[in-house]
């Protein structure tokens, strides 16, 4: 079903790492990138990825969610690993015609997967555990200094909620018109492409009859509440820094600090 | 053999999830062919889960959908025919059309059929006329029609295929009470002169008192009570422990009889309870 898609989903839960602060998981989840990439041996590969896998135990979200939305994007994940397994340099270990396998090129593939993972688990970790108002907040606020550039901060954010907020029901609704045609017998399991196109049109047509039905409603409610952009509009959630806050940084921090002393005093292969 | 039976029926969603819900629990029943089947339930109680399986749209987590005594799923590529014998209405279907006129929106499931152009126009108009629509409308686009008429075009979409099973999720939900008493006797006379089986689902008692022959019970995802619909609403107590009511008139007969008054149990209708009064009146009369 479409709803099953896991990636940039949203599961609500009251662990630690929901109530941290939306901006400073923004940020933290920037930062654990950085770490990833600066990761120089397998040591300090290690303790981030020892780091993530705590935090992910701490969000108390099945490790089966996280497995589901790994599975996406497996693909590009092999397919880095392999194109890295043949394009080592050094001492072939193995050589057949143009392809040769080096100590190398099996040690960058396995610590280009390794990264890739620790990057796709951060970042699902973060959508996983943050709403998506709470996320278009943190970004409006993350952004506030570009309004120094004339470019309208809370108008780009109000848009992102909003898209944010419409992608499930679309989905739903997608899946209830899906029903609704595949109930009068159109042939969405077609293996004939042609016949599989046309069978969109009874899905895609009402779907968006129905985006600008919402849209139309949308924009009069909002006038109703004589909602006219972001000056002088107070918010109901005022974000703030709590100790958690402190703390997970200096986590952080510390897992940064440990990765830097690794990658400097142990062995690089 | 009845024309449709399902077997210890079981439908999860979100297995393994956080989300993990049974909404429909080890439902076991059986239709027989030409009958009026009500569907009561609370909402969430799994009605729209239980009727989705009957024409293959869910695949059942466990247990079995009969169809003419055969398994529905025996040959999953076959699925598009079964959801062609057992048609389905979903709630507030005028969101699904998307044709450029009414008659080939209409006309949508009879062609996926493979039927021929004489045959899709004949079985377009007989639809039409059973939910009786105007021949004008047809040429009209579907989006610039009243509510209700979209209403209408939706179900007859689903007649024109003409199925042997015609199932409807609360199809009276939003309409005015005229247009909701309209649609209900419409339907009652597609079942008459048909002869076919249809399940209508709804959570206004009323409704499936007047047009049901038997009812179908569900709370929380199990069927508590499958019998004639006299029978069924005999039971207020049963149902009120399930989030149900009885329609408000048996309700006003039972409380009158409660009272002392001679009166049969299990009134369904005003005027089924216009005639109890006035034979109650009538004996007083006598003596
Ligand atoms: N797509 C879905 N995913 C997860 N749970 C669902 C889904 N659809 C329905 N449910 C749940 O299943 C239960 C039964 O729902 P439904 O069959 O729609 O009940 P009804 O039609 O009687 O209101 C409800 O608790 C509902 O929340
Ligand atoms: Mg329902």
């Amino acid at each position: 079903m479409l709803t099953d898609i896991t990636l940039g989903q949203f599961f609500p839960g009251e662990s630690l790492i929901h109530k941290l602060d939306a901006r400073i998981k923004i940020l933290l989840t920037f930062v654990y990138m950085l770490i990833t990439f600066i990761c120089s041996n397998y040591f300090s590969l290690t303790i981030t990825l020892c780091s993530v896998l705590f935090v992910i135990f701490l969000s108390k979200i099945p490790i089966k969610m996280y497995l589901k939305s790994m599975k996406m994007i497996l693909f590009i994940i092999l397919f880095t690993a392999i194109i890295n397994f043949f394009s080592g340099n050094g001492e072939p270990i193995f050589q057949w015609g143009i392809f040769k396998i080096t100590v190398d090129g099996i040690n960058n593939s396995i610590f280009v997967s390794l990264r890739l993972t620790i990057i796709v688990l951060t970042s699902s970790i973060l959508t996983f555990v943050t709403s998506p108002t709470d996320m278009a907040d943190a970004i409006e606020h993350l952004m506030k200094p570009l309004s120094a550039f004339k470019i309208n901060v809370h108008d780009i954010a109000m848009m992102m909620t909003i898209a944010l907020r419409f992608v499930p029901t679309l989905l739903e609704e997608a899946d209830k018109t899906m029903s609704a045609q595949k109930a009068r017998g159109s042939d969405l399991e077609s293996k004939n492409i042609t016949k599989k196109a046309k069978a969109l049109i009874p899905i895609f047509v009402p779907l968006f009859v129905s985006a600008f039905r919402r849209a139309y409603d949308l924009a009069t409610a909002m006038e109703c509440r004589c909602y006219k952009g972001g000056e002088g509009r107070t918010r109901m959630k005022i974000l703030k820094i709590v100790p958690l806050d402190v703390f997970a940084v200096l986590f952080t921090l510390a897992i940064g600090i440990m990765v830097i002393i690794s990658n400097t005093f142990y062995w690089r292969w | 053999m009845p024309i449709l039976e399902v077997k210890n029926l079981s439908f999860i969603y979100g297995v393994g999830t956080t989300f993990q819900k049974t909404a429909v629990d080890n439902i076991n029943l059986s239709f027989e062919k030409g009958e009026f089947i009500g569907i009561i339930g609370h909402t969430g109680s799994g009605k729209s889960t239980f009727i989705k399986q009957l024409n293959g749209l869910l695949r059942p987590s466990s247990g079995e959908v009969l169809l003419n005594g055969e398994n529905i799923w025996r040959n999953s590529k076959k699925i598009r025919d079964v959801r062609f014998k057992v048609g389905m209405v979903f709630q507030y279907p005028e969101y699904q059309l998307f044709a450029d006129t009414v008659y080939k929106d209409i006309a949508f499931g009879p062609e996926n059929m493979g039927l021929n152009s004489e045959e899709i126009n004949k079985k377009v108009l007989a639809a039409v006329d059973f939910v009786g629509l105007s021949h004008e409308i047809l040429e009209k686009s579907p989006f610039e029609i009243s509510g209700g008429e979209k209403r209408r075009t939706a179900i007859a979409g689903v007649i024109a295929m003409d199925p042997e099973v015609l199932i409807l999720d609360e199809p009276t939900a939003g309409l005015d009470p005229r247009g909701r008493e309209l649609l209900l006797s419409q339907i009652k006379t597609y079942h008459s002169k048909r002869k076919n089986t249809v399940i209508l689902v709804s959570h206004n008692m009323e409704d499936i008192a007047k047009t049901a022959d038997k009812v179908v019970v569900l709370a929380n995802g199990k069927a508590e009570m499958f019998d004639i619909t006299r029978e069924v609403f005999k039971n207020s107590e049963s149902l009120e422990r399930v989030g149900l009511k009885v329609p408000q008139i048996t309700e006003i007969m039972e409380k009158l009889k409660n009272k002392g008054y001679d009166i049969n149990p299990g009134i369904l209708t005003v005027t089924e309870a216009e005639n109890e009064i006035l034979r109650i009146l009538g004996e007083w009369g006598k003596c």
